[in-house]
């Protein structure tokens, strides 16, 4: 009795076995050559002999940082070599397989856009003052930083909220009206979250209860909420703007001692209530969502509805529950666009946060602490371009306004990695 | 705790799922809850959990009539169930899994994790389970996976478990394993339902059987009982238990597809299909056996062209299929009996004629000139359900008004309706009942003594049984032998579990190679 069955395939035998290797892929490193060779054309077009102002310190800060000038044609040449390391070392990592990472890139992006700020006011009056760059680019990316935990929060247990936009408008309408009507910006502060729950809720009703397409409801949602506050800006509110929607800023409280640190300083902690309350929402998030009961049911349900339930958690309470608490989050941010800011309401003030609120969740991984980041990078981008409007620089404004979506572009690319959405997310659950 | 099940009734529509069944279950007592695929007896698990509302009948605990709202109350009265499949999440961790839906929280509202990963430590302990309570639940294989399910009902001090077709995903080795957990459990006075549709299993294990069909008990058995009064009891009919494949082996001619050192790597180099090379010859079934998840999903896959191997070659008749699209392989004679039958093999919305012709809709007869042409279309449907007696209303209802078993007579039907130079079937009669496996395993067969190559991939030793002349085991992305047809269960559980080819032939009963289906090149 034979076993010739047993013998593996004899053609197989002659083979050599060598290792089957994993393809490279040097995406992430082509990407940054491309923009390293644009630094390089930076270097060819700045002219010689003139020098770049920069403004690090305000006056009233502990440490006085005097203006410096820097010789703008050296700096650029400096910095592109700099600029060297982290794209030799991507090339490097890229071929041995290894993963590039975070690291790199960002360094990378830094050394960027710096050799952009010299290169683009050389030899001009102008002065980049950065803490102010800073501290707007801070100040532009809070609606963004609540609209992405707002999208977290629902996402993570299970409902896909596109709503983000609405609720942002709902909160700063509400904030405005309240604010205005009690001649107290912080009753505006209460009030906002409210207004983002509600729409919060009917999100939740209709896609939880009733099993509407999440993102339908959500589209719905963001054109009733602008239609109404639209009616109600153009009938009560412009009528009686004096009652209705007037301009009330919230105070600016200065944090002592750690507010006249140089440079980050002014721009942490010399903010109004809001950014506090932003800081205590990210902080606390990035910790509840990972290791408290909240979070893990919270997950549980985004994740594996049915498990959750087997368990005895009541899913769509726990998802109607959490949609109107992220909508509150949102409604809280909304709050920035009226009394943050000491603006009155008007139409459609939100223009389209909510949306690059959603894209910053996603870029960061549907984790508060790369949501934080990806929101930062986007309010840094858009300052950037109001900041380059206003000096007189050698690019039309138009292509500037293409700066934040050029980041965002640059952004994805370098950071590329596994991204995993809830793996239940934009579901119906019958429990 | 004794549970009593009496006179429930559940149904969906006009379709009885479970009719007045009667159900004791003892304190320490493996009860066995037999019957085919589609019986009703997850049904009734699912009722007795709380999932589902029973429309009559009542639940009795220790004398005490009880209703479960949800799986909260069900598992708060002492209820634990292991699902079929696994209802664990994938991006947790062991302990985190367990804990969930009753976690310990100190500080406030965070997980107290010391307590949670020493509860997991603890039960492991208890029953040698040696599980990570750190591990994530999505690395782990099945059979620990299943494990943690069993931490979790315990957990939650479960005095009746329920276990859900729970040796589906296991080894023979595991199987055992857990047949001794259960004994173990048993005797520490847990009351268990164990479902399975396996004569061997509840022979081997349960104290008593209570037989469903058609969603009714149709009556008692002991575990002595012999295996065919049984299977006869279960499927309503005589049935005929010996191997049915009555044609010895097919009449094996020369190589028709040739695998060589296929090997396809997932992100971060891991290694899904290593070196795979393997021959199928004209007129024979080479089945490739394994537990499920140790690469046979991406061998069929690549072989049809829906991933792309990263090195390596697979040659059909002398052309190279490797890097070609789907549609090349299918129109180069292949025909692909997906393992996923509601997801891949067919379109559940579209009508059974449709289905038919998925693979041909956009070539004469059936489309000219960008239009389908219907009345073709018509007469090709209902020749092939004639041909293949698939059971229909019509031919314009909808795919999913169909049974499990005639959807697969529609698959199989499109699948063998073209010019074929190689069958691929993966797991062809999961989830069918007894009557429509023989009429695959027939029709397959067919294929063969036609003379066409025929690649089985089967996660069930009886059918690997039933079909193969020669077996591959696939064990962690290899092949990790090729025995002949007749080899013993205990010799391909042993390679399943990834003892060689040669020291599992020795290690075994020596039942290997009875000479019966075997092939020599």
């Amino acid at each position: 009795m034979s076993l010739t069955g047993l013998a593996p395939a004899p053609q197989a035998a002659e083979l050599p076995l060598a290792p089957v290797l994993e393809p490279k892929t040097f995406k992430a490193p082509i990407a940054l050559s491309v923009f390293w060779a644009v630094a390089c054309v930076f270097t060819a077009v700045t002219p010689a002999g003139v020098s770049t102002k920069f403004e690090l310190a305000r006056p009233t800060d502990f440490v006085k940082i005097p203006d410096f000038a820097v010789p703008s044609r050296p700096s650029v040449i400096v910095l592109c070599l700099l600029m060297l390391a982290p794209l030799a070392a991507s090339w490097r990592l890229a071929n041995q397989r290894r993963r590039v990472g975070l690291w790199l890139p960002s360094a990378f992006g830094v050394l960027w856009v710096l050799s952009f700020m010299v290169w683009v006011v050389a030899g001009k009056t102008a002065t980049w003052t950065l803490t102010i760059l800073l501290a707007s680019a801070l100040s532009l990316s809070i609606p963004l930083v609540f609209g992405a935990m707002t999208g977290l929060v629902c996402e993570r247990v299970g409902v896909i909220n596109v709503a983000i936009e609405g609720q942002l408008l709902a909160g700063a309408f509400l904030a405005a009206v309240v604010a205005s009507r009690a001649s107290n910006s912080y009753a505006g502060l209460i009030a906002a979250p409210i207004a983002g729950a509600l729409v919060g809720a009917l999100l939740a009703v209709f896609a939880v209860k009733y099993w509407v397409d999440h993102i339908i409801v959500g589209v719905v949602l963001n054109v009733l909420v602008s239609g109404l506050t639209s009616y109600l800006f153009s009938t009560v509110l412009t009528r009686d703007a004096a009652h209705w929607n007037h301009a009330i800023q919230l105070p600016v409280l200065p944090i002592p001692l750690l507010s006249r640190i140089p440079v980050i300083g002014p721009v942490l902690f010399r903010q109004t209530l809001l950014v506090y309350l932003m800081y205590v929402a990210v902080l606390a998030l990035n910790i509840m969502v990972f290791k408290s009961r909240w979070g893990l049911r919270l997950r549980a349900c985004g994740e594996h509805p049915k498990a959750a339930d087997t368990v005895g958690i009541r899913v769509n309470r726990t998802r109607i529950r959490n949609t109107i608490l992220g909508g509150a989050i949102a409604g809280l941010g909304g709050a920035y666009f009226t009394v943050a800011s000491g603006l009155a309401f008007t139409k459609d003030m939100s223009a389209g946060k909510g949306f690059i609120a959603l894209a910053a969740m996603i870029l960061g991984r549907w984790n508060p602490k790369g949501a934080l980041a990806a929101a930062l990078l986007f309010g840094f981008a858009e300052e950037l371009a109001v900041m380059l409007g206003v000096m007189a620089t050698p690019i039309p404004s138009n292509i500037l306004n293409m700066t934040p979506y050029l980041l965002t572009i640059f952004a994805v690319a370098g950071l590329v990695g596994r991204v995993r959405a809830p793996a239940a997310e934009g579901t119906f659950y019958r429990d | 705790m004794r549970l009593e099940l009496r006179g429930i009734s559940k149904r969906f529509g006009d379709f009885y799922a479970n009719r007045e069944i009667d159900l004791v279950v003892e304190p320490g007592q493996i009860h066995a809850l037999l019957g085919e695929n589609g019986a009703g007896k997850s049904t009734l698990m699912n009722v007795l959990y709380g999932l589902y509302q029973p429309d009559a009948g009542q639940i009795v605990l220790d004398g005490q009539p009880v209703t479960f709202a949800g799986p909260g109350q069900a598992m708060a009265a002492g209820i634990g169930m292991v699902h079929q499949h696994f209802m664990l999440v994938p991006v947790f961790t062991v302990a985190e899994n367990v804990v969930l839906g009753h976690e310990p929280v100190h500080r406030g509202d965070l997980i107290d994790l010391p307590k949670a990963r020493a509860l997991v430590r603890e039960i492991s302990a208890r029953f040698n389970f040696d599980v990570d309570p750190d591990a994530l639940v999505e690395d782990l294989p099945v059979g620990v996976q299943q494990r943690v399910e069993i931490i979790k009902a315990l957990s939650r001090s479960a005095q009746v478990l329920i276990l859900d077709e729970p040796t589906a995903v296991l080894t023979p080795q595991e199987t055992d394993e857990l047949m001794a957990i259960m004994r173990q459990l048993a005797q520490a006075g847990t009351s268990i339902v164990f479902i399975t549709h396996k004569l061997r299993e509840v022979r081997e294990v349960a104290d008593t059987i209570t037989v469903i069909r058609l969603g009714r008990v149709v009556g008692q058995a002991s575990p002595s009982e012999p295996e065919a009064a049984l299977a006869s009891m279960m499927v309503g009919r005589a049935v005929n238990l010996a191997a049915q494949k009555e044609v010895a082996a097919g009449q094996a001619g020369p190589v028709a597809l040739s695998v060589k050192n296929l090997t396809i790597l997932e992100r971060g180099g891991v290694p899904v299909l290593d070196n795979v090379s393997f021959d199928v010859r004209q007129g024979e079934v080479l089945a490739v056996a394994g537990v499920q998840g140790n690469g046979q999903t991406e061998l069929t896959e690549a072989l049809i062209g829906l991933r792309q191997p990263t090195s390596g070659s697979i040659e059909l008749a002398g052309t190279n299929l490797a890097g070609r699209t789907v549609k090349q392989v299918l129109d180069s004679g292949v025909g692909y009996v997906p393992e996923d039958r509601g997801k891949d093999g067919m379109v559940a919305t579209f009508t059974i004629a449709e289905n038919l012709v998925l693979d041909q809709f956009d070539r004469p007869p059936f489309a000219a000139r960008g239009w389908l042409d219907l009345k073709a279309i018509g007469q090709a449907a209902a020749q092939r359900i004639e041909a293949f007696d698939v059971r229909v209303g019509s031919a314009k209802d909808a795919m999913a008004t169909l049974s499990g078993g005639n959807q697969q007579k529609v698959i199989l039907a499109r699948e063998l309706s073209k010019e074929l130079k190689l069958l691929i079937a993966a797991q062809p009669t999961r989830g069918l009942d007894v009557g429509s496996i023989e009429t695959v395993h027939a029709e397959i067969l067919k294929q063969r003594d036609l003379g066409i190559p025929v690649l089985v991939v089967s996660t069930e030793l009886d059918e690997i049984a039933a079909l193969a002349d020669r077996v591959a085991v696939m064990y962690r992305g290899k092949v990790l032998g090729i025995v002949p047809g007749g080899t013993s269960r205990e010799t391909l559980g042993l390679m399943m579990a990834g003892v060689p080819a040669e020291v599992a032939v020795a290690g075994g009963s020596g039942g290997a190679a009875d000479g019966q289906g075997e092939v020599t090149p």
